[in-house]
């Protein structure tokens, strides 16, 4: 068997992407820790927003999600609604006892 | 017998499974800490209060820097500086390093002041203060071992891109070690504020 | 002419062993260990039975009973009825099936195996270290694993190893299925087994980890007193049994449709018929996977959950049953009309749809809320799961056994023996099995070292059948080590299947095909001028 080239290999992202990204990131964090610090509310608004967008941020663009195909995008689409799933049933005895 | 065979491709869709694996592991454990905190808000909060958010903060700086490195990192080998490459990697190595001594730092203090499981001081209080902190045990201390773990991998890939064997156009082995590091870190993305900015 | 695999390759004949990579010997290492840890089981279970033969202890002590039984399970589930179908058949045939020369990675195959056998010694070990075998039963639950003075650590341990173990198959057979596929080999003319694997080790590489980090928390709790699962440090028991379930509920579905799918090959090929709607039957492994998932709480109706969970994992429990329904109706429509030959892997096939059907539709008693009240921790679960468990799996494990037998050796079996192992394992089965239904349904309790005069004679004949069943297993056994000693030699497609493992020779060339064959047909093409 040969070397498979039916998919190319991930696209190298650029020095300044990246940069960007891990810029935002640092900013994001400052925005959560502040926002922890102004009332409950905005901390608990703020830690089911910006957590999963900077987690987002890592997987698009440093997990190079954003190169890949539907194949692993769709599995990890998989593998996260599991995750959600399971923690949302098990809610559903939780709430309700 | 193996066969001769490269499959780029393959090789990132097995480590993304055993990405899921990892997710899953995690998962558990942060089923069980929305479970506890959904009964016990109040004692997580006042717990939540005695954490170093400081060190905390810093940590998250950190492995969130030695993401960066470690992304530049890939794609100076993609681009065919290796001698850049290479930096980058020793230096998203000494993140970690630097990651885990804070973390010693911040168990140490706590232990110091028995708070640690079983403790005498821990044993004293409320149920949701247990088990909030026996949740922040085991959920940075298993953080901290893959962070070891990915060290360790690093150091290989380290290795290998020295020797030459990772290099321009055959970098899948330390792109699959990156997917590792950077899961490591969105877990402690998520860490920071379920344990640190609680309160 | 090409070597086969069993040929000696040069490094000694241990060596060549036990450090091959070839999916196919990895196979046969796994059979090899696993038919060791069946007969330890069966064992233990012959033990139990002989000391519920007559009331008040009969040959053993309850705290020995109690070892038994989890040893028992922890045995067959995690290292005979789980691993059964995927790790044995699933490695020697998948790659041949779709055409390729391994998997994916044959070297974290040969590490899935090393797991195994480490995982398998230390729960062997964990009998005789420490402070005596571990008395929980196979679900460790909390509290009294905690509690308990046994070497409970030691045996949960064990089991996250065979997890890790079961996890990397998974990893690798996923990947196999989408990168390895010989040209031509669509999804839609993959043999239904290898769906069945396909659907399966989803499940494995999803749901393993949670019961990987619910096992490390009981070690940690043990260990370290972190107090997650310990009632007396605020933790909630029930939420133990909810992380156990959400992969043990699904692990059950590991168990059973890698069987289905082995039988989704026999059935075509002793009908002499296209299998009849291969997409459904492909498709429900899929839906049995997703909604397998999804069912879990159904074992915690009497732990005092809340009303609306229990409501709605009761009607999730129904509906799963949809799906298993549709490949027996399928399985059945192919035998209609079709050119039935009855071979021993055919009768043994037959059988499993039996005996299946009883252990499935049991299990849909029990997802009614009121009846699993009364159920609960009877005898009737015991039933219903080893009708499931082995009159499911374990008949299919048989069947496949007896089927691709000649392919694996390249020798045959006397067949006239393994027809005549049926009737013994068969009956014994049904007495066995049969009458622990009853006793569930008049109220015995599982678990127990003794029984209430009232339960007696059901408790014998239980006994009696267990009997007659291992003389069954040991015939059937017996037959198939004579086959490999001195059968005579197979042909390279001894019952007239038509999937890709029946084109090349008995046994299969060292790589499996000299050059990757083209597929331009459906699997089970016996239909002349039909495409699928």
């Amino acid at each position: 068997m040969t070397m498979d080239t039916s998919h190319p290999p991930a696209e190298p992202a650029s020095y300044q992407t990246i940069t960007t990204v891990w810029a935002a990131l640092l900013v994001l964090t400052g925005l959560l820790v502040a926002a922890s610090g102004v009332s409950p509310f905005w901390a608990v608004a703020a830690m089911l927003t910006l957590t999963p967008l900077k987690a987002g941020l890592v997987l698009y663009y440093f997990m190079h999600l954003k190169y890949e195909g539907p194949l692993i995008k769709g599995m990890v689409a998989i593998a996260l609604t599991t995750l959600v799933i399971f923690i949302g049933m098990m809610f559903l005895d939780l709430a309700f006892r | 017998m193996s066969v001769p065979h490269r499959d780029d491709f393959g090789a990132r869709i097995g480590m993304w499974l055993f990405l899921f694996t990892e997710m899953m592991l995690f998962g558990g454990l942060f089923l069980l800490y929305s479970a506890y905190r959904s009964m016990h808000p109040l004692e997580f909060h006042a717990a939540s209060e005695e954490l170093n958010v400081v060190l905390g903060v810093f940590n998250t700086l950190v492995l969130l820097t030695s993401s960066w490195t470690l992304a530049l990192s890939l794609t100076a080998v993609e681009k065919g500086e290796t001698r850049l490459a290479k930096g980058l990697l020793a230096a998203t190595i000494l993140l970690g390093v630097v990651f885990l001594v804070d973390k010693g730092f911040e168990w140490s203090a706590e232990f110091r002041h028995g708070i640690y499981p079983n403790g005498p001081e821990l044993l004293k209080r409320a149920p949701g203060e247990v088990l909030f902190f026996g949740l922040y045990f085991t959920m940075t201390g298993l953080h901290g071992l893959h962070v070891l773990a990915g060290m360790t991998l690093l150091s290989v890939a380290l290795l290998k891109l020295a020797q030459g064997e990772v290099k321009l156009g055959n970098s899948v082995f330390l792109e699959n070690i990156g997917l590792y590091w950077h899961l490591v870190d969105v877990i402690w993305i998520f860490l920071l504020p379920l344990f640190y900015l609680a309160a | 002419m090409n070597m086969n695999y069993l040929e000696p390759q040069g490094r000694g004949a241990v060596r060549d062993w036990i450090f091959s990579t070839d999916h196919k010997r990895i196979g046969l290492l796994y059979l090899a260990v696993m038919t060791a840890m069946f007969w330890v089981a069966v064992l233990l279970g012959v033990l139990m039975r002989i000391e519920q033969l007559t009331m008040g202890p009969t040959i053993m002590t309850p705290a020995t009973y109690n070892a038994m039984f989890t040893v028992h399970g922890v045995v067959m589930i995690f290292m005979f009825v789980v691993p059964g179908l995927p790790a044995v058949f699933g490695n020697f045939l998948l790659p041949i099936m779709i055409g390729a020369k391994d998997v994916s990675f044959p070297r974290i195959n040969l590490l899935s195996w090393y797991f195994f056998i480490i995982g398998g010694a230390l729960a062997v070990a964990s009998l005789f270290l420490g402070a005596g075998a571990p008395d929980t039963g196979w679900t460790f639950y909390v509290p009294f694993s905690l509690r308990t003075g046994t070497n409970v650590s030691l045996a949960v341990f064990a089991a996250f190893l065979l997890g890790f173990s079961s996890i990397l198959t998974g990893i690798n057979f996923i990947t196999t299925v989408h990168r390895m596929r010989a040209p031509g080999m669509s999804w839609h003319r993959m043999p239904l087994f290898v769906w069945a694997l396909y659907s399966t080790a989803w499940i494995q590489v999803i749901a393993t980890p949670v019961i990987g980090i619910t096992l490390l928390l009981v070690i940690l709790e043990r260990s370290f007193g972190i107090g997650v699962f310990d009632p007396a440090k605020g933790g909630d028991p029930v939420l133990y049994q909810h992380l156990f379930w959400i992969y043990s509920h699904p692990a059950v579905y590991v168990m059973i449709v890698p069987a289905m799918g082995a039988i989704s090959e026999i059935i075509p090929t002793f009908a002499r018929r296209t299998i009849f709607g291969y997409k459904a039957i492909a498709y429900s492994s899929i839906a049995i996977a997703a909604l397998g998932s999804l069912v879990w709480a159904h074992h915690m109706f009497t732990s005092g959950m809340g009303e609306l969970a229990n409501t709605v994992f009761s009607l999730l429990t129904f509906l799963v049953a949809v799906p298993s329904a549709i490949k027996v109706f399928n399985w059945t429509a192919t035998l209609y009309k079709g050119s039935t030959k009855l071979e021993p892997p055919m009768l043994y096939a037959l059988t499993f749809i039996l005996l299946f059907s009883i252990g499935g539709l049991t299990g849909v008693m029990q997802g009614a809320l009121a009846l699993n009240v009364h159920l609960h921790d009877t005898y009737f679960i015991v039933g219903h799961f080893h009708y499931v468990m082995f009159g499911g799996t374990g008949f299919a494990f048989f069947a496949a056994l007896l089927y691709w037998f000649p392919k694996m050796f390249g020798r045959t079996y006397d067949r006239r023996w393994a027809f005549a192992a049926w009737p013994p394992l068969f009956i014994g089965f049904n007495i066995l099995y049969g009458s622990m239904l009853l006793l569930g349904l008049q109220g015995m309790p599982r678990r127990y070292f003794d029984h209430l005069p009232q339960y007696h004679v059901l408790h014998v004949a239980a006994t009696a059948g267990s009997w007659i069943m291992v003389t069954g297993l040991a015939m059937l056994f017996t037959t198939l080590l004579r086959g490999l000693l001195k059968g005579s030699k197979a042909p390279a497609d001894p019952w007239g299947g038509l999937t890709l493992e029946w084109t090349v020779s008995s046994p299969p060339p060292l790589e499996n095909f000299e050059a990757i064959p083209t597929v331009d047909r459906a699997p089970y093409a016996y239909n002349p001028g039909r495409t699928s």
